[in-house]
This record gives structure tokens, sequence and C-alpha cells, in this order.
């Protein structure tokens, strides 16, 4: 059996420690090393356990390896409690995959924040996606009380801030800057329509290099957003991966569509699982589809696969989407190669 | 009789949507209340010497207290003390749930409705449509610094008028 090759770039000498300096890099991670050398990319959401055990987070990650650029630690998403993203990370960057930590605005003020981008970069965490967090109350705990001292645009800006300028907002001194390519998100889906890309272009002003959008169903759609962002002259300053998941069941579709904050599905997606003898098996090819049309857009760098619950799921779309051009994302029996290096010559 | 959610800040509740409130209305007419703003700021910061021969701190709570009766009638002001209304097409962002000063979030439903109040319309919905009739209109695409929650209560009005840096959209050196 042989061993699939790897880009040279992508291997330190250990595989838990961050990777040697590459020069006009902002982190020592895998994923903006693959974006900035122009390379299609491939990011899944991981569903963090209800669970204190790190096998549990190995188990789930095991259905990604070798398939994805980069794994999404959600912190708290829908407002529920689970493992933190923080704790997440930590756990795989030891083995040595790469994972982007996310920090919602809801559960932390900008103390805590701060605080938590420097133990995460400590821990060899490379990325981070600044979000502004659902609302309590679509959550497992309504009677909380959520924080939001920050919104998402001021924690880019705050996260660049300790990057750049090696301080604190504050202004308080940071001895080591946390070496972060930072993330932000956007939905290009719902109102104002007409407002996301000024919004986008406050994102990016403020410090987002990458943005993972919400799930996109209407490509059309994504499309008209992409053509303004592109006039804009914003896709050469960011990476923008555009949000994708397989759909179980025209139910569970319309139950997305009524439940799930900021998810757009048209009637004609619905209309087309309703219609199909095996709904899942549609769903997974509808998500296929999306993905080899979005990759067609000016200005879409990757995907961000998002298959709750379908996690067994993720290794077939990327396969069968053939976006990674036979490219092996980094796993754990990869060795670097010099293939690769040939091939971009 | 509504019951507030448990995490509801005091004062005016979440707006209806196609029901009258003030603030709607301030929202389309956020053209007039510009100019007029742009004048009433004048006059504050040409009243300043007066200001400060009367004492600052003296005219801080008559101010505020005018401040947050004028702007709660009109905008369902929730004195941040740091008002950014001319810059966000007069809706006032402190009455998004998620407290949002730099743009929606991506849970806005798709007839605009907020996602945590669904009868509400999005502040920041509101805020583009006001936005859109202002001559300002790079208020929207400005940077807002997060919230100085020291400020909570304190007159806008007089902050200005003190300090003129300090006006909402000026360049962030002054703070």
């Amino acid at each position: 059996m042989t061993m699939a090759l790897g880009h040279p770039d992508d291997f330190g000498p250990d595989p838990a420690s961050p990777l040697p300096e590459l020069p006009a890099h902002s982190s020592r991670g895998r994923l903006e090393r693959v974006l900035r050398r122009g390379e299609f990319a491939v990011t899944a959401e991981l569903n963090p356990p209800d669970s204190a055990d790190p096998e549990d987070v190995y188990q789930r990650i095991e259905a990604f390896e070798g398939w994805v650029d980069a794994v999404n630690a959600t912190d708290g998403s829908g407002a529920h409690c689970h493992m933190s993203s923080v704790a997440i990370c930590a756990l795989l960057t030891r083995v040595g995959f790469s994972c982007i930590l996310q920090i919602s605005c809801r559960d932390y003020n900008r103390i805590a924040i701060q605080g938590n981008v420097l133990g995460a970069a400590a821990l060899g965490v490379a990325n981070v996606l600044c979000l502004t967090g659902d609302g309590v109350q679509c959550g497992d705990h309504p009677q909380a009380k959520p924080v939001f001292d920050f919104d998402s645009t001021t924690l880019l800006n705050t996260v660049r801030i300790m990057r750049d300028e090696r301080r604190f907002l504050s202004g308080r001194k940071i001895t080591t800057p946390p070496r972060l390519f930072i993330g932000a998100a956007e939905n290009p889906f719902v109102p104002p329509i007409d407002y996301r890309p000024v919004r986008l272009a406050k994102k990016i002003a403020a410090g987002a290099q990458f943005i993972q959008t919400q799930y996109c169903f209407d490509v059309p759609m994504l499309g008209r957003f992409m053509a303004r962002v592109g006039d804009m002259g914003l896709t050469e300053k960011c990476f923008i991966l555009v949000g994708v998941g397989p759909l179980a069941s025209a139910k569970t579709a319309r139950w997305m569509r009524a439940n799930v904050a900021g998810v757009h599905i048209p009637d004609a997606v619905i209309a087309r699982l309703e219609g199909a003898q095996n709904q899942k098996a549609e769903g997974k090819r509808l998500c296929i589809e999306t993905i080899q049309q979005v990759r067609e857009i000016a200005g879409v760098s990757g995907v961000h696969v998002m298959a709750y619950r379908q996690e067994e799921t993720v290794s077939e779309i990327v396969h069968e989407s053939g976006v990674l051009k036979g490219r092996t994302p980094w796993r754990r029996d990869l060795v670097p190669g010099r293939a690769a290096v040939e091939h971009m010559d | 009789m509504r019951i507030p959610a448990a995490f509801e800040p005091n004062g005016p509740p979440p707006r209806r949507r196609g029901h009258f409130a003030m603030r709607f209305w301030s929202v389309r007419h956020a053209r007039q209340l510009e100019t007029l703003y742009e004048l009433y700021e004048k006059g504050l910061v040409a009243l300043s010497p007066v200001f400060a021969w009367l004492g600052w701190e003296r005219l801080e709570r008559p101010v505020a207290a005018l401040e947050r009766g004028v702007k709660t009638l009109l905008f369902d002001c929730r004195m941040c003390g740091q008002c950014v209304l001319s810059q966000t097409g007069m809706a006032c962002p402190m009455n998004c749930p998620k407290n949002l000063r730099n743009g929606p979030c991506g849970g806005v439903r798709a007839d605009g409705n907020c996602e945590v109040y669904p009868e509400m319309p999005c502040v920041w919905v509101e805020a583009y449509e006001g936005s859109q009739q202002m001559r300002d209109t790079a208020g929207m695409a400005t940077a807002q610094p997060p919230v100085d929650h020291r400020l909570k209560g304190r007159s806008t009005w007089l902050a200005v008028s003190r300090d003129p840096s300090l006006r909402a959209g000026a360049p962030l050196a002054g703070r």
C-alpha cells in the first residue's frame, strides 16, 4: 500500500507543533497555506460531544481525516451547551489536526475573550472564527444572561489588534502575540440583502482574512452576492468559503427553514427532495452539485461542509465533488512529498 | 399582557411590525432628522463655553434626563451614552437584542424580522432603509468601536458639546 504524498509546506518536524514560519503568512497553520497556494480549500464542522471524554472528540474527527483542510469546533452553536471550542481545538491540535476556534460574543465579555485568544494560540490553535452567536432564546438555557459585550466586527478588530499591534484592547502590551489566521461569517441570503456586501467590507477592514458563509441552497443568490463583492474588490482581500451541507429529507429542510436562524432554503429545493425516491441520497447529490456550482463562481476559495448528524457523508461528498483534484489534505499517515511541488511548477 | 423575555432590558418593549411606533416614524423621516440634528449639534458645540461656565457635571443630570425623554420618545433610546443614530439610519442599535452596533447578525428572518423577537423588524433592516434616505450614507460603512459601558445613562449631547471629536463617525483616534 502506498501512502499519499502531501505538500511539504504542510509538514513540520512535529505534527503537534505549529508549522515553520512562511513569509507573508500571519499564522503557522495549514489552512492559511492551502488557501494562499491557491488550492480549493475544504473545511468541515465538528459536532461537539456532550461529554468530558476526549475519545469522543477523537472518534468524531475520524470521519474528516484526510478530507478537510481544517475543522471548525463550534462554540455553543444554537445556544446549546457542549464541550468548549477551545478544548476541542486543543485536543485535536495535540494530534496534528488543523482546527478553527470559534468565538461567539454571546457568552463572554472582552476580558474573557482576549484571555481565551491568547490561551488558544498558546495551545497551538492557528485559526479563529469571530461570530456574533445565536440568541439565548433558541438554546437549552433561555433563562441565561446574554453577554454581547462585543459584536463580531469589534471582536475581529480586537483579535487583529492583539496579533498585529501586540497589545490588548486596553493598550497593555502582549509579550508574544497570537499568530492567528482570522475569519468571520457572513450570510448573503437574509435581509438586508443590499447591505450584506458593505457589512462584509466592514468585517474585512476590521481584520477578517477568510469568510465562511451560512448554508448555501440558492446558488444564483450567492452568485449575485459574489458579483457585488467582486466589484468592490473584496475577493482580493479575503478568502471566501461557501457553507454547504446535505439535507436529510424534505421534512428536515422544512424544519430547518422554520427553526434554524438564518437558513434560506428555496421551495424548489424542497420540491426536488420531495420528488426523490431516496430523499437522503438526493440531499447528498444536491450538496455535491452545489459544491461543483459554487466552485465555478469567481472569488470562491473553498467550501465549508456542515453535515450535522451526517458527518459520515462528508468524505463521500468531498470525494464525489472532485474539488480536491486528487489532493489529500493532511492526515496522520501522510508523508511530505515532492509530487505536489512538481505539479505546481 | 405580553410577558417580557428573561433577557429583555427595562424600557420600551420590542415594537411589532405593522403597528405604529415613533421609532419607525423616525426611520422613515431619517433625512429630516439628520438635518435637524446637524443644526442641533452645531448649536451644542457653539454653546460649549456656556455649558463650561455652568459646569459640566452640574448639567449632567438635568440634560441627561431631557435627552432620555426626547430620545426615548423618538427612538426608544436606551441611553448608552455614546449615540450613533446619525450613523445608523436613525434606528437605535441598542434595540437590537444582541446590541449589535456594526450591522445585522446572520439570523435575520426572510421577512426582515428579528431572530430573537419574531414580531419585531430587525433594527438593522430598519437602519439600512433609514440610511438610504440620508445624505451621509457612509455612516453604515463606518466601523463602530465596542460599547463603553461606563457611559451608560450619561448624556451624549453634553459629551459632543464638550469634545466634538466624540461625535458619531468622527475618526476613532478621538476615543
